[in-house]
């Protein structure tokens, strides 16, 4: 943060949201929030059902407009008269929770198709577009003129970022896309977004459970609970809170634990150990 | 957006009509329905209306609820009230181009307004203070004579009930699916009709297969759990009248005497 | 005899094209065998697509076998007037925590399967209460369900299911929708059903951790049986498992890669506990 030079792409200035505001259910789903998305950053979001963090995804593509606050994307106010709110949407690309579900197309080719057509590219640039946005998760080309409802769950959902990915975003934000997957497809899927973040020099929102996965993959993490933000750091600095972590209902990396109890058991190892790899050397060092 | 529709949905709190056997409630509602077609009176429609605000009172639902559920029907009402506001004819009282309103117009519009307000809040006060289940338990017992005549009532009981509880299911799922088009550069609002139509294309697209797929999962799970149809099956909560439930009748008949009278003698 | 026999059960899925014409069959489940005690808690692992649900769905008398058979508690699911009593005897737990609850309110939800049993009403409304203490929902038995969580939901999902007072309950993936929170509770749950009210439990998951506390696992793949034995014994064969698509736990993993490197750790390991608890004994301060 301090010191580099990175460019902001996105701000939320001190963003507020109520959802049914005159209604039984009312809630505020956000409160005060601001946070930045950084050119090229992988910004890991994470927080529990209910955090606030699915409403704050809305927000960032002028889905759900907020209460108070505003939103600025390349240092112009999103809801200033006569702002193309449509572009915008192409630019912030969002691929919600179980993504599949929104597939309707008879061929994936054709679903891929349906955001670039309707953000105004001819029919060439449209399926050029497609193409390369499938090749891009992986998917063979035998299954361009399958019908994606034939396909596999994690090749489903390969399609429905796909077809996000073909409007050439400059910030991609998806919501868990490994959910529900087995633990290979997981892997593979984590493997592909990760390759997407080094080829194109995309910004990365990405929403998870799963703390290892975060800890892999961001460069930043933001925290939210309660429609607060909590936390915005580096991921190790986030994790050594891990304490205050667990009462949010969220947790630290397995092996941060493991190198905690090694330290409680009197071991001097580092205890911002985040994954396998890093446990490992740290143990080697202690054990050999 | 879509969640602001209240229609047919259950308002949870505590209050004397809630506790109120469904029964009670579904001839109230049908007596009170039938009242408002009964005479065509401004005295009779402000009984009823009374009678109406009397039961808000009762429920501790808030009235800005009530008046939110009728968000839905707005369009409808201005409709039918305009509509009966040019084509009856009568007295002249302003020409626009060619258009006429006459005096028996605008009455005519009032009247029709003010019956189509109290017959929606009137049945939305059923369903915000009854919960579905009990509903369909409660149409289930009413409708049970009709067995005889081989009619499914429990079935259709059932799928009521079934229909109800994933409306807001449906509702989010709409939502949803709206929003991740969106999100893909779907426009639902500009263009004529016939290209609006076309937009909800992948909109409905997959809330059908979602629906489909989740009538399969409940099917197999209601097997699972031993569901097989009305056949011995006991009840949780078999209704039974209470003294409340004949005082509710009471004042049910007081009501439509009120009704009778004032229509017959004012 | 055991609570659950599945005894060379093969069962494929005709697909069809849209004139109805055979495109092809697909085998879900080839040959499976395996027997349940009573008692017992069991995991069944495989990656999406490996058999494991359609097997699942066999122990309710959901589906019925085209090959082989099935006994619950002694009865034949092929016996059309067994099949209350086997669904009574193994209930069942699906995926999706809002396609499976019925009614509107969560005590009705509860009440639903005793009152298909013809279960009289004083008494559906004891199991009812009991079932929700069991399951710690007791406190929300009047809230709407979609006014909960997805691990409360699939928590009322476990109680509508023992209100029936089965003896076994197959668990299908009940914890893939549900986020880390909401997986503990349910696990918790079936883990507490299996020791104190020693229910039968047979949880399929592809959540390695979930599985580690089973008496037996079974891993399926392409409709077979492949690997079964103690949670030891099937978290030591690391490759093999991945080689299925599956994984190891996190600290299983480590273990193993300590393993590799030559340090002589217990394997394998498959808790926090066990790991650290091995790591002091072998490290230097």
């Amino acid at each position: 943060m301090a010191g580099d030079k990175k460019k902001i792409k996105l701000i939320a200035d001190h963003i507020s949201f109520e959802y049914d505001k005159s209604g039984a259910n009312r809630h505020k789903a956000l409160d005060d929030v601001s946070f930045v998305v950084n050119e090229g950053e992988f910004v890991g979001l994470i927080g529990h059902t209910g955090s606030g963090k699915s409403t704050l995804m809305q927000q960032l593509n002028a889905l759900l407009k907020p209460d108070k606050g505003t939103i600025y994307y390349d240092g112009l106010d999103i809801y200033e008269k006569g702002y193309d709110r449509k572009e915008l949407r192409r630019r912030v690309g969002l691929v919600f929770q179980y993504p599949e579900h929104q597939l309707f197309e008879d061929t994936v080719f054709n679903e891929v198709c349906f955001g670039p057509k309707n953000f105004g590219m001819d029919k060439k640039q449209s399926e050029l577009s497609a193409y390369a946005a499938i090749k891009k998760v992986g998917l063979p080309d035998e299954c361009f003129y399958h019908s994606p409802f034939d396909l596999s769950g994690g090749q489903k959902r390969r399609v429905a970022i796909a077809s996000v990915l073909a409007v050439k975003p400059e910030i991609l934000i998806m919501d868990e896309p490994t959910a529900g997957l087995d633990p290979k497809g997981r892997e593979e899927l984590m493997e592909m977004i990760l390759s997407l973040k080094e080829s194109e020099g995309l910004s990365i929102v990405l929403v998870s459970h799963s703390m290892e996965d975060v800890a892999k993959l961001a460069d930043r993490i933001v925290v939210m609970d309660k429609g607060h933000i909590v936390y915005d750091d580096e991921p190790k600095k986030v994790f050594a809170h891990y304490k205050e972590l667990e009462e949010m209902g969220l947790a630290a990396p397995e092996m941060m634990y493991v190198m905690q109890e090694l330290k409680a058991a009197g071991f001097n190892v580092r205890t911002d150990v985040t994954d396998i790899e890093e446990a490992k050397e740290e143990i080697l060092r202690i054990v050999t | 957006m879509l969640r602001d529709i209240t229609l047919g949905q259950y308002y949870q709190t505590e209050s004397k009509l809630h506790e109120l056997d469904p029964r009670t409630k579904l001839v109230g509602t049908f007596v009170y329905l039938i009242s408002l077609f009964v005479f065509t009176n401004a005295y009779v429609y402000i009984f009823a209306a009374s009678f109406l605000l009397l039961c808000v009172l009762i429920s501790h639902i808030p009235p800005t609820y009530m008046i939110k559920g009728m968000k839905p029907i707005i369009f409808l009402l201005v409709f039918t009230m305009v509509l009966n506001m040019l084509v009856t004819p009568g007295e002249v009282i302003l020409t626009l181009w060619k258009l006429t309103i006459t005096k028996e117009g605008v009455k005519q519009a009032l009247y029709m307004g003010a019956r189509l307000t109290l017959l929606v809040m009137g049945s939305n006060m059923m369903t915000l203070t009854t919960t579905p289940t009990r509903l369909t338990n409660g149409l289930e017992r009413l409708m049970a004579p009709l067995k005889l005549i081989k009619v499914p009532v429990h079935e259709i009981a059932m799928m009521m009930s079934i229909a109800l509880r994933f409306i807001p299911i449906l509702m989010d799922e709409t939502d949803r699916i709206m929003k991740a088009q969106l999100a893909r550069g779907a426009d639902f609002e500009s263009g004529n009709l016939i290209k609006k139509a076309k937009s909800l294309v992948p909109v409905l697209v997959p809330l059908f297969i979602s629906a489909f797929r989740r009538a399969n999962d409940l099917a197999m799970a209601m097997e699972a759990r031993c569901y097989h149809g009305g056949k011995g099956r006991t009840q949780m909560k078999p209704l039974k009248y209470r003294p409340r439930d004949f005082v509710a009748y009471l004042i049910l008949i007081l009501y439509l005497a009120g009704i009778i009278l004032i229509g017959r003698y004012l | 005899m055991g609570i659950v026999d599945i005894n060379k059960v093969t069962y494929e899925y005709i697909r069809r094209d849209e004139e109805g014409n055979v495109e092809g069959i697909t085998t879900a489940v080839n040959g499976v065998t395996l027997s349940v005690k009573a008692g017992e808690f069991i995991a069944i692992l495989g990656h999406n697509g490996s058999g494991k649900s359609t097997l699942a769905k066999h122990i309710n008398a959901l589906l019925v076998p085209e090959e082989g058979t099935v006994f619950v508690d002694g009865m034949d699911t092929k016996d059309d007037e067994k099949t209350l009593s086997i669904r009574q005897t193994a209930g069942m737990v699906f995926q999706n925590p809002d396609n499976q609850i019925i009614g509107q309110v969560v005590e009705e939800d509860v009440g639903f399967g005793p009152e298909n049993m013809g279960v009289p009403t004083k008494e559906i409304w004891e199991r009812v209460e009991e079932s929700l203490r069991t399951v710690g929902m007791y406190e929300y038995r009047k809230k709407s369900p979609n006014k909960l969580s997805g691990g409360q939901k699939q928590r009322v999902s476990i109680a509508s299911v023992i209100a029936m007072h089965p003896k076994c309950i197959v668990l299908d993936e009940p914890t893939a929708m549900l986020d880390p929170k909401g997986r503990r509770e349910v696990i918790r749950a079936a883990r507490a059903l299996n020791d104190v009210e020693n229910i039968t439990i047979i949880l399929i998951t592809h959540y390695m951790e979930e599985a580690i506390y089973a008496d037996r696992i079974f891993v399926m793949e392409e409709g077979s049986v492949v690997m079964q034995g103690s949670p030891e014994s099937i978290f030591s064969q690391v490759e093999r498992l991945k080689s299925y698509r599956l994984d190891v736990p996190e600290v299983t993993e480590l273990a193993w890669e300590l393993k590799k490197a030559g340090v002589p750790i217990k394997f394998p390991i498959l808790t926090r506990k066990e790991l650290t608890e091995e790591l002091i004994r072998l490290g230097r301060r």
